[in-house]
């Protein structure tokens, strides 16, 4: 039994991406909750579900029935979905399986942080127990990741450059992106280090804000008059969960298996997709996403990025909103937003007769990740 | 207010971990190898991680290793390390299979390793306790 197209995306909503000054994470998810609901037309009361990645920079016991209890609701199932940056398409998934189960109706999921005004904690610690040889910060992970990768497939600092570049570029069109300034190659390369082979301009934003989606069946969608449902055609996860130091491969991740499930539940193959919002905490991660998902061969991601094109114009228009380098540098569900908007053809930079989005999320040091394949508005 | 800089953060050893604190202190890096699957491996556990046997025993370290990534610090995201920029935090591979978190020492330009290169152990004090690390080993 497959579920492609089974259920839609029916509403999407989202607060102001940067500083939220004495705003908490609560009232952050609230204020998202509200403006998807509206964006879907339904009324709260119909949501009997309520799934939430808990707010990085700070993990609080029962987040989700707080949130739960700040909506006033009381939900049938719901909490909070524990895979980093993985986790708010991975709670869209479980949000899916469990309307079709028979378990709720009308889910709500969403995730709020306020990492930029509160705790950075999250972003700066140790990674491990290896604090005795000054391994800490979660750039310092990726950065490894990226030497391997330049190291074992001639992967450039310009190639990781073409990436901050598309989404800069990209960014200057959209009103909800924070960072708002273009960047050229040669800016980047004048780019201070951070954690070699790493930049500044490599590294994604610290970003306070929320975002949010209500997810239920295509047929309820329809019942509801909902607006401008956008259907879920596949998706999928890949649990590489070991430390980078203990991956027998530095290079490739399970990032692979989760795009084979959702292509192969979305019927789809690369070729068929028209635009790709990839998570992008840094750039070597859509580098390699390209790879893992068979958009190239692996090792090829960097000679993509840089020669094949993923600009508006090229041959796979990528995070065309700014992604998390450049929109907000929350964990993912605005990459999922905006993969809505291109579907509904409302994007700030929309791209032509698009009819597939595929949207990547992925969390810890590439230890989690998932798959999510949108269709066109119903 | 104090001028002294903040101290580097030590490996607190438990039951598990403190033999192979207690072996580097006498001068041998050492790994878990499983009695049961001839599986060999770091950081310290209870359970092979392959074949889940608890039967197991320290064993010696050749000092061999290779290098399989790193990177060079920058930016010191704990202050104990702010006077040690640039500084290089490696994975690294040892001869016997297991692989760890340790730093390259005697480098020279650390932008100029080159993956796979091999590297050998050299044990080191840092506030006291004896840690593992790898310098280039010559061609």
């Amino acid at each position: 039994m497959s579920l492609r197209a089974k259920a839609v995306i029916a509403g999407v909503g989202h607060t102001a991406f940067g500083a939220h000054e004495g705003r908490s994470t609560v009232s952050l998810n609230v204020e998202a909750i509200r403006s998807a609901l509206a964006d879907a037309n339904v009324e709260k009361d119909a949501v009997d579900a309520l799934f939430l990645k808990y707010p990085t920079s700070a993990f609080e016991f029962t987040y989700g029935q707080k949130v739960a209890e700040a909506v006033g609701l009381q939900p049938r199932i719901g909490g909070v979905w524990d895979q980093a940056g993985a986790a708010n398409v991975g709670a869209i998934m479980f949000a899916v399986m469990a309307i079709e189960a028979g378990q709720c109706e009308i889910a709500v999921v969403s995730f709020a942080d306020n990492p930029k005004t509160g705790s950075r904690g999250a972003i700066a610690k140790a990674i491990g127990p290896d604090e005795v040889f000054g391994w800490f910060g979660a750039a310092a992970g990726y950065a490894m990741i990226a030497r391997r990768h330049m190291g074992q497939w001639g992967t450039t600092a310009d190639q990781l450059g073409a990436v901050a570049v598309n989404a800069r570029t990209n960014a200057l069109a959209n009103p909800h992106a924070q960072l708002r300034k273009p960047l050229t190659l040669d800016e980047y390369r004048q780019s201070r280090p951070i954690v070699s082979p790493l930049r500044r301009d490599d590294c994604c934003l610290v970003s306070d804000g929320g975002a949010a989606v209500v997810v239920m069946s295509a047929e309820r969608a329809k019942a509801l008059n909902v607006p401008a449902p956008v259907p879920i055609l596949g998706f999928g996860q890949g649990q590489t969960s070991w430390n980078v130091e203990l991956r027998p491969d530095l290079t490739s991740t399970m990032a692979k298996r989760s795009a084979q499930t959702a292509f192969a539940m979305a019927g789809l193959q690369p070729k068929d997709i028209d635009v790709a919002q990839f998570y992008d905490c840094f750039t070597i991660v859509p580098i390699m996403t390209l790879e893992d998902y068979g958009f190239c061969p692996a090792g090829a991601g960097g000679a993509f990025v840089a020669s094949e094109g993923i600009g508006p114009d090229g041959k796979l228009p990528l995070n065309t909103s700014g992604g998390l380098l450049a929109e907000s540098g929350m964990p993912g569900m605005q990459l999922v937003i905006e993969g809505v908007r291109q579907m509904r053809g409302t994007a700030a930079t929309q791209i032509p007769r698009a009819r597939t989005c595929i949207v990547s999320n992925q969390g810890g040091i590439m230890h989690t990740h998932s798959t999510l394949i949108l269709g066109e508005r119903a | 207010m104090s001028d002294a800089a903040p101290a580097i953060p030590l490996p607190v050893p438990d039951a598990l971990s403190a033999p192979y604190w207690a072996a580097l202190d006498a001068g041998r890096h050492t790994f878990q190898r499983c009695r049961v699957c001839n599986n060999a491996w770091l950081p310290p556990r209870h359970e092979c991680p392959r074949c889940l046997a608890a039967d197991w025993s320290w064993e010696d370290a050749s000092g061999a290793a290779r290098l399989i990534s790193w990177v060079v610090y920058h930016t010191a995201f704990h202050p104990a390390f702010k006077a040690r920029l640039p500084y290089t935090v490696a994975v690294v591979e040892l001869a016997e299979g297991p692989r760890l978190i340790s730093n390259i020492v005697d480098a020279g330009d650390p932008e100029a390793l080159v993956i796979d290169q091999p590297l050998r152990l050299t044990i080191e004090r840092e506030g006291g306790v004896a840690v593992p690390r790898f310098r280039p080993e010559p061609a």
